[in-house]
């Protein structure tokens, strides 16, 4: 903070100081208060709020507790996210690996240019576009049948599409913290241990891949908040067998018209994925500080 | 006896360039053999080669009298010492050293026996469970060599490795360099652009300059006799004078030059007419005149190195002189600014074709 004054000089340097707590008070502090107030309030008439029966409880979270179907929505939620990430993860590593080893500098700069283009688009259109190639009678399915790989039209919407959607939407939040972490490798470190008779696997699992790890954390950390807290993929590719958490969420607030529980549902998965991405991060010993690089 | 390398009218193209062409040389078993020249003559390119990071564009690369062709990095009986050392940073210092025998599948005790074994070869015992981080340039030096014996290879290419310390160090290591090479019997392949590295420590040297070997020899051999004039000029400091041979007796070449007749070895095919350079070296240089050969040079200052002086002076023609004075003789030394001469014998000058 000293620096930013000696930098701007006392006037600009508070005007930005002010806007920057501005920030974090209006846009994420409120926020999260008021979710937590009201996630801990009944659902009341209007006439009865501030009355007698608006007290402190924990009556909403313990519903979702007793709630059998919201429950394992909620898990399947929680262990589907871990599996998107995991999957962005396998699609992401041989392309990040080539491109910071292998390719020339112009095929990494097509590469690039071709990965980030769809990125140019909002994510509900390009979800849209899986919901078109994925469609009962869509493109995908007419080609696998003209091919003879498949005999009759599969109905892709449900968990394939869901994981198929979101691993294209978040494929570059895993794809560039690991390419930064794979190009600062030292190549005579790939050599050296090709050289010493490692084959490919070992070469990846004990040279490149420890040197990546904050890389692959942080990616991993990202894609699996993401799709926990996704709602576009879900919605649009889903079938009723494979509701999202965000869904039952949506539902209280714009359906059920109960902003309490939709709040305290909220807050579960809040609380939930800060634990997660914390263990990620202390079983994979990076630093919050790491990840914000 | 450790495996012989042979290389066989080698040579590689990077697309059009052509970075190495038509090297032949045979490395001993058992041998310390040092690969010299600048930088980009293509001194790493032969080593990579011999490695199998590359694979040459022309002829065959023998080790132990078999035909590397095809054959990748980590199927031949070579291992590398890479210019950065290229350690593993995120593994400590002994599962480094058993990286190779843990990708042969080596059981973990078997590895570790192994590895303190080789610790104890370069004096680092009780190390193993450093990280490499935490060692010194000298013992991450160490280290690096441990880890390529660990896989038993018949032969040690060594990329520079000594470039990034510091001179003392850099002394100390090579004599532990060779110490090492005499007590395995591997033969080592030793790349450097450092002359005096390469005279001290090699059994034989081959050096090279744009791509072209020039001349394979004993060190003595290539100071004594250099075979062409880049190997004349690049390994020690040499004084080159130009001239015209007149006639040639015994193996003696008479130069006619601006500065008079001189006489020295011939060298390099060279016959009568042609046109070359006398080359004499400046501790061949007598001051005082007296010698079979005088040349007659200004002194403009002397350099005081320690076990010598060197006095630069400038000839009758322009061209520069150095001529070495052992310290011992340095109060008899002409004075700086005074004109003074100096002799040589015959057998110390080569002439070699010039150009």
């Amino acid at each position: 903070m000293a620096s930013l004054y000696q930098r701007f000089g006392g006037g600009l340097a508070t005007i930005f100081i002010a806007l920057v707590f501005l920030w974090l008070a209006g846009m994420v502090l409120a926020p999260n208060v008021m979710m937590i107030d009201y996630a801990l309030r009944p659902n009341l008439p209007p006439a009865q709020i501030g009355g007698p029966n608006d007290v402190y409880s924990l009556d909403n979270i313990l519903y979702l507790a007793n709630e059998a179907v919201h429950r394992s929505i909620f898990f399947k939620t929680i262990w589907a996210s871990a599996f998107v990430a995991f999957i962005t993860f396998v699609v992401c590593y041989p392309l990040a690996f080539w491109l910071a080893q292998r390719a020339t500098p112009g095929q990494t700069a097509i590469a690039i240019l071709a990965l980030t283009i769809p990125f140019w688009i909002n994510e509900v259109l390009r979800t849209l576009a899986w919901y078109i190639i994925l469609a009962f009678r869509g493109p995908l399915n007419a080609v696998l049948l003209n091919m003879g790989i498949i005999e009759a039209p599969v109905r892709w919407y449900g968990n394939i599409g869901v994981l198929a959607g979101m691993v294209y939407a978040y494929i570059l939040f895993m794809l560039f913290p690991i390419y930064n972490s794979i190009e600062s490798l030292d190549k005579s470190q790939i050599e050296a241990a090709r050289d010493l008779g490692a084959s490919t696997w070992r070469i990846h699992w004990r040279v490149v891949m420890p040197h990546a790890k904050a890389g692959i954390a942080t990616g991993c950390v990202f894609t699996f908040m993401l799709a926990a807290g996704s709602y576009v993929a879900p919605a649009l590719l889903g079938a009723p067998g494979s509701r999202w958490f965000t869904e039952v969420i949506y539902n209280w607030f714009f359906e059920g018209g109960d902003w309490n529980r939709g709040a305290a549902y909220a807050l579960v998965l809040l609380v939930l994925c800060l634990v997660v991405v914390l263990a990620t991060l202390k079983i994979a010993r990076v630093s919050l500080t790491d990840v914000a690089k | 006896m450790s495996h012989s390398v042979e290389l066989q009218a080698v040579g590689m193209s990077f697309g059009a360039t052509r970075a190495v062409g038509d090297v032949n040389f045979t490395v001993n078993g058992g041998e310390f053999f040092s690969i010299l020249g600048p930088s980009g003559c293509g001194k790493t390119t032969i080593l990579r080669m011999i490695a199998g990071f590359l694979q040459p564009t022309e002829g065959r690369i023998l080790i132990g009298g078999k035909d590397m062709q095809g054959l990748g990095p980590n199927q031949r009986p070579t291992a590398m010492i890479f210019q950065s050392l290229a350690l593993f940073p995120l593994m400590p210092v002994w599962e480094n050293i058993a990286f190779g025998l843990e990708a042969r599948g080596a059981s973990k005790a078997e590895r570790r026996k192994k590895a303190d074994e080789l610790l104890k070869l370069i004096a680092l015992e009780g190390y193993g469970d450093r990280m490499p981080g935490e060692l010194s340039g000298g013992q991450r030096q160490r280290v690096a060599i441990a880890r390529a014996l660990a896989v038993e290879p018949q032969v040690l290419l060594l990329d520079e490795p000594l470039s990034a310390l510091d001179l003392k160090l850099r002394q100390h290591m090579r004599a532990e360099l060779r110490a090492l090479q005499k007590r395995t019997g591997v033969t080592f392949i030793y790349i450097t652009h450092d002359q005096s590295e390469a005279l001290a420590m090699s059994d034989r040297i081959a050096v090279m300059s744009a791509g072209v070997l020039q001349q394979v020899g004993t060190p003595r051999e290539l100071y004594d006799n250099p075979a062409t004039p880049f190997v004349a000029t690049f390994v020690g400091e040499n004084n080159a004078i130009a001239g015209k041979v007149t006639t040639i007796a015994d193996g003696i070449a008479a130069v006619e030059t601006p500065l008079g007749s001189l006489r020295g070895r011939a060298n390099g095919g060279i016959k009568a007419g042609d046109k070359v350079k006398l080359y004499v070296r400046p501790e061949a240089l007598v001051s005082g005149g007296a010698g079979e050969n005088v040349l007659t040079s200004t002194v403009d200052r002397i350099d005081f190195e320690g076990a010598f002086g060197l006095a630069y002076g400038r000839l009758q023609d322009g061209s520069q002189l150095i001529a070495s004075i052992p310290s011992t003789d340095l109060a008899n030394a002409p004075a700086t600014g005074s004109q003074a001469s100096f002799g040589f014998a015959t057998q110390h000058a080569v002439v070699l074709p010039d150009g």
